[in-house]
Parts: structure tokens; C-alpha cells; sequence
């Protein structure tokens, strides 16, 4: 390095100006606010001023059934939306890239594309292109079902409460299996030949040699992708308030914690926002992310070995 | 090869299940846009067919682009995320070659501190976001969106690209130098050039996802002269919701510009995601 024959040097003011914008946008908009939420989470409006009240915000959610009920449903809610997409979302779409994977298969880039189409929409659409479809006004569900003789089975899932939250989530995979699909592709890519050559020399191929050779080394992919669906769905929003609206209906069936936030910070008909009750979910959101994000640092990541070619 | 691993049954299996997924993928969208061109008895009594001529109607659009402001709310999207993807790519750039190139105390500290925001969403501050704007008189700007989406662009920004800066080779850097280039000549004119590729991946991964967003602007600039067409097409859907002609023109509407967009970019944004495989 040519700093290091320089015996003495001047100071690097490059350096400084460099790193100066996105430093101060970033700290000014991103973390002094996160920080002044936690922090709003310990005050409360008293006579238009605020006041320290410790963790009096955090009594009232968890203790005032207002309050309580609420974030816990919002809490079971998101866990089975994670749950979901989980068992759903990543399986299909770990399935989705082994088959494109495959050598020499025709159409790949096609089908590639094609998959990819919904997760380039924004929620707006696709919450409201499916509320139509499954709506029995127009009665293209029905429809469709009907073909398939299995019109009994059609209710209006998005109006039952027992139906509707599924039915969201189910939307939602539609709409985001593309990226585990494309990151697992990739990562399916990046397995060198001659790993693959000596596992048929032994014999294993097919399915065993995808249980076998081809799962363990993109467990790293699966475990990057469970994190980012973690992240996403403890922090979504969009679609429910789309499909749903900020009541997260039917009867607060479809209630996560994004819409519970809004309706908190906000206020939503009867219910006047709150600041601070608002800034007290941001913040047990921040830490349920937070938890998330811990465990897979230092729980998953440090057990999946990364294999260097 | 692998072509011992090859059978006809296999792949006529793979490519079923492709098509049945592809078939799943497409259908609501194509099945907006059909029926977007028919008119209200064609919607309802054959929704699965393409328009005839009997059915063919633009009774739909002609309500939208009477009724709601489209154009002006195409605008301000465009406005917003053309100026946040500028910032983005800028700043990022800036600061990732800072970050990727010299030695400084502190270096890693603030590629960890840049990186906390890949995984913590800028959402989780809005309540002291939407402060900050009501102080600084931003509320109801696009600038206040243009500030937000640069803020939340910039982690993944710096992290991509100072991965790519760091394989560019010092030889050229130091070349430059011994040719007198000041070192943001050598940025702007001998790096940049080269991680052009991941420039654009860092694009579309920004563009997408600040196209798309709903959460700040029914925030930070409801107004009538600041929404986004996202915001707009919810509060236009919202109203319209048994004109189903209307309905499904706005969303096609809404579906076409980022489609044809797709359609142009995908082979870059496929080959940005997958170019850890590729590279």
C-alpha cells in the first residue's frame, strides 16, 4: 500500500467527505429516529408535555385488556403468517429452483421471468386483483373450482374470520415465492461440477443426490432466506391494510402487528392515536426483529458451514 | 455429464410442474387485463374468455382517466424514485468506495454500523420520523420521501457495492495516482465505470421496493399533490369499489408500466440476483 511507505501523512480528507452524505442521511433519518421511538416508548403525554414515565407504556400493553388482547392477537397472527410462508413459500420455492436447475432444460429463462412476475407488484395490486377473484360477486373462484368439481368447497375466504388470515398469507407466498426461488437458484448454480461428477461416480443421483449432495451445501441460502421472510413478515403491513383495511377485518382475524401500529399511532375511527403507545409496539417490534436477527447470527449462522471452492 | 441423470419422465414432470406454477403466477394478472377491456356484462357473465368484439369496452379506462389524477400521480412516483435512486447510487457509491478502499481507524465499525439497516427496517421509526418532518415543515413533500427511501436504500447499497469495488484492481487505482488523478477523479472516472453492473443490480434491488411502498406516503405526504401512484390507485380503488370496470383498468393501469419495465430489465435484475453463481 502505498499509505504505508509514506512515512508521514497528511489527513485524508477524502476519506471525511467520502463517507460524509450517506453517513448523515442515514444517521439523521434512520437511526436517530429509531432511537428517538424507543426513547418516545418511555414518555407519555401529560397536559401537552411529555413526561418520563418509565415503562408505565409497556404496563398498559401488556396489562390493560385495551390494550393486551389486542398485541396478542397481533402477535398469534403474524407468527402464523411467518408460519406460512415458511412452510409454504420457502418449500415451493427451494422446489422451483431445483427444477430450474436441472442441465439443459428448455424454457428455464421463461419460466424464470414468469415466476418472478408478482413479486414486481405492489401490494396495492395484488391485494386488490385477489379480492376480486376470490370475491363470489364475480365468481371466478367458484368458477375454477367448479372445472375441478369442487365448487362446494368455495366460501368467501377473505370474509370468514377463521378462513381469512390463511387466505392472506397464501396471497402473500404467491406474490414474494420468486426471491427464495431466485437466491436458491443461485446458490444451486454456484455448486461446482466436479462435486456434482463425483457424487454420480458414486452412484447417488436424483433425488437422493439432492437430499444428499445439493441440500446441505445451500442450507447457508435457506438459512439467509428465513431470516429476510422473518424480517419481512414481522414488519409487513401493506397487504393486510389493502385487502382488509386498517380494521384488519373480519372481527381483527387478520390483525398483525403492522396494522396494530398503525391503528395505535394513528387512531382509527373511534380509537384517537397515541405517539407513544404507537412508539411502545414500534419498539417491542424492534426487539422481536431484533431477537430474530440474534438467533440467526448466533445461533444458526455459526452451526452452517460455509463450503469454500 | 449429467446427462446420465436425464430421463423423458423427468423432464416432462419438471416441466409440468413449471407450467402448473408459471399457469398460477400469471393468471391474476392476465386475468385483470382481459377483463379490464370488456364491458360490465362481458366482465360478469364470461370472465375467463379474452374480449370479443361483443364484449370488447374501454368504458373502464375512460372513467379512470376522467376521474382520477393519474398522471400527476405518475409523476411524483417517478419524481421520488428517480431522485432517491440517484441519491443511493451516489452517496453509496461514495461511501462504499471510502469503506472498500483505505485503511482508516474505525473502518470496520462503520461497515457495521452502515449494515445495521439491511436488517432493521426504517418503518420501525415512523413515529419520530413523522416528528422530524413536522419540525423541519417537510410533511406533505415529496422530499420528505425523497429522504426516507435514500436513508433506507443506502445500507444494502454500500454493503453490494464496496463487495464489488474491493475486486477492482489496485494496479489501475495506483496507475492513476502516479498520474496525478486526485481520488475522486478516480472514483468517479476509473472505478465507477467498471462496477457499472452492480450499480444497476443495486438499482432495481432500490427501485422496486420504493416504487411499490404504501406505508410513507399515506404517512408523510397524503396530499392530493404529493401521492404516489401506489397511494393514489389504493384511495381511487378504495372508492370505486363497485364500478368493477373502473377497478380493473386502474389496476391494469398500475400493472403496465412496471411490467413493460420488467419485461425490459429483467435479464439485469435476474443476472444482478444470481451473480454471486455467475461471477
Amino acid at each position: 500500500m502505498a499509505a504505508e511507505i509514506r512515512p508521514k501523512r497528511p489527513f485524508r480528507w477524502h476519506i471525511g467527505i467520502f463517507l460524509a452524505p450517506a453517513v448523515l442521511v442515514y444517521t439523521a433519518i434512520m437511526i436517530l429516529p429509531l432511537a428517538g421511538t424507543l426513547q418516545l416508548s418511555l414518555f407519555r403525554n401529560v397536559n401537552e408535555s411529555q413526561v418520563f414515565v418509565g415503562l408505565a407504556n409497556f404496563r398498559t400493553l401488556f396489562g390493560d385488556p385495551n390494550w393486551s388482547v389486542g398485541f396478542w392477537n397481533a402477535l398469534k397472527n403474524n407468527t402464523w403468517f411467518f408460519m406460512i410462508h415458511m412452510l409454504v413459500q420457502n418449500p415451493i420455492g427451494v422446489l422451483l429452483a431445483a427444477l430450474l436447475s436441472s442441465p439443459r432444460l428448455r424454457f428455464a429463462a421463461f419460466y424464470r421471468t414468469a415466476i418472478f412476475v408478482p413479486t414486481i407488484l405492489s401490494f396495492v395490486i395484488v391485494g386488490f386483483a385477489w379480492k376480486l377473484i376470490l370475491s363470489p360477486l364475480w365468481g371466478v373462484a367458484p368458477h375454477l373450482m367448479d372445472l375441478v368439481g369442487l365448487k362446494s368447497l368455495f366460501t368467501p375466504w377473505l370474509g370468514k374470520e377463521q378462513y381469512a388470515l390463511t387466505a392472506l398469507s397464501l396471497i402473500s407466498v404467491w406474490q414474494f415465492v420468486g426471491i427464495p426461488m431466485m437466491l436458491i437458484y443461485a446458490a444451486l448454480l454456484s455448486i461446482p461440477e466436479e462435486v456434482i461428477e463425483a457424487a454420480e461416480c458414486d452412484g447417488i443421483t436424483g433425488l437422493s443426490q439432492f437430499w444428499k449432495i445439493k441440500l446441505p451445501l445451500i442450507l447457508p441460502s435457506i438459512g439467509i432466506i428465513s431470516i429476510l421472510t422473518f424480517v419481512g413478515n414481522f414488519n409487513a403491513f401493506d397487504l393486510i391494510y389493502t385487502a382488509q383495511g386498517a380494521l384488519a377485518g373480519p372481527n381483527y382475524s387478520t390483525d398483525i402487528l403492522g396494522t396494530f401500529l398503525y391503528r395505535a399511532f394513528f387512531g382509527f375511527q373511534l380509537q384517537v392515536g397515541d405517539p407513544n403507545m404507537g412508539a411502545a409496539i414500534a419498539t417491542m417490534m424492534f426487539l422481536i426483529i431484533l431477537g430474530g436477527v440474534c438467533v440467526y447470527l448466533f445461533l444458526v449462522q455459526t452451526r452452517l458451514r460455509r463450503y469454500q471452492f | 455429464m449429467s446427462t446420465a441423470t436425464r430421463s423423458l419422465p423427468r423432464t416432462i414432470s419438471a416441466h409440468a410442474i413449471l407450467l402448473t406454477y408459471t399457469a398460477i403466477a400469471l393468471f391474476p394478472v392476465i386475468l385483470v387485463i382481459m377483463n379490464s377491456f370488456k364491458s360490465r356484462a362481458g366482465i360478469f357473465s364470461e370472465p375467463l374468455t379474452p374480449p370479443t368484439p361483443k364484449t370488447f369496452d374501454l368504458i373502464g379506462y375512460t372513467t379512470v382517466i376522467g376521474q382520477g389524477d393519474f398522471i400527476h400521480y405518475f409523476q411524483n412516483s417517478l419524481v421520488v424514485t428517480v431522485a432517491s435512486l440517484f441519491f443511493v447510487l451516489l452517496f453509496g457509491a461514495m461511501a462504499a468506495f471510502a469503506l472498500s478502499e483505505y485503511r482508516f481507524r474505525g473502518n470496520t465499525l462503520m461497515g457495521l454500523y452502515l449494515a445495521l439497516g439491511i436488517m432493521i427496517p426504517i418503518r420501525l421509526g415512523t413515529v419520530a420520523i413523522l416528528q422530524l418532518m413536522v419540525a423541519s415543515g417537510l410533511v406533505n413533500t415529496l422530499t420528505s420521501l425523497i429522504l426516507v427511501y435514500t436513508a433506507q436504500g443506502l445500507p444494502l447499497a454500500v454493503f453490494i457495492l464496496s463487495e464489488f469495488m474491493k475486486q477492482v484492481s489496485d494496479d489501475l487505482k495506483n496507475a492513476g495516482r502516479i498520474d496525478g488523478l486526485s481520488e475522486y477523479t478516480i472514483l468517479f472516472r476509473l472505478v465507477l465505470p467498471l462496477v457499472r453492473p452492480s450499480m444497476a443490480t443495486v438499482a432495481v434491488f432500490t427501485m422496486i421496493p420504493i416504487w411499490n411502498d404504501l406505508w410513507f406516503p399515506l404517512i408523510l405526504a397524503p396530499s392530493e399533490e404529493t401521492k404516489t401512484v401506489t397511494l393514489g390507485a389504493q384511495l381511487f380503488l378504495g372508492q370505486f369499489v363497485t364500478n368493477w370496470n373502473a377497478i380493473l383498468a386502474a389496476l391494469s393501469l398500475a400493472i403496465m408500466p412496471v411490467l413493460v419495465l420488467y419485461v425490459i430489465f429483467s435479464r439485469q435484475l435476474i443476472r444482478g440476483i444470481t451473480s454471486g453463481a455467475v461471477k
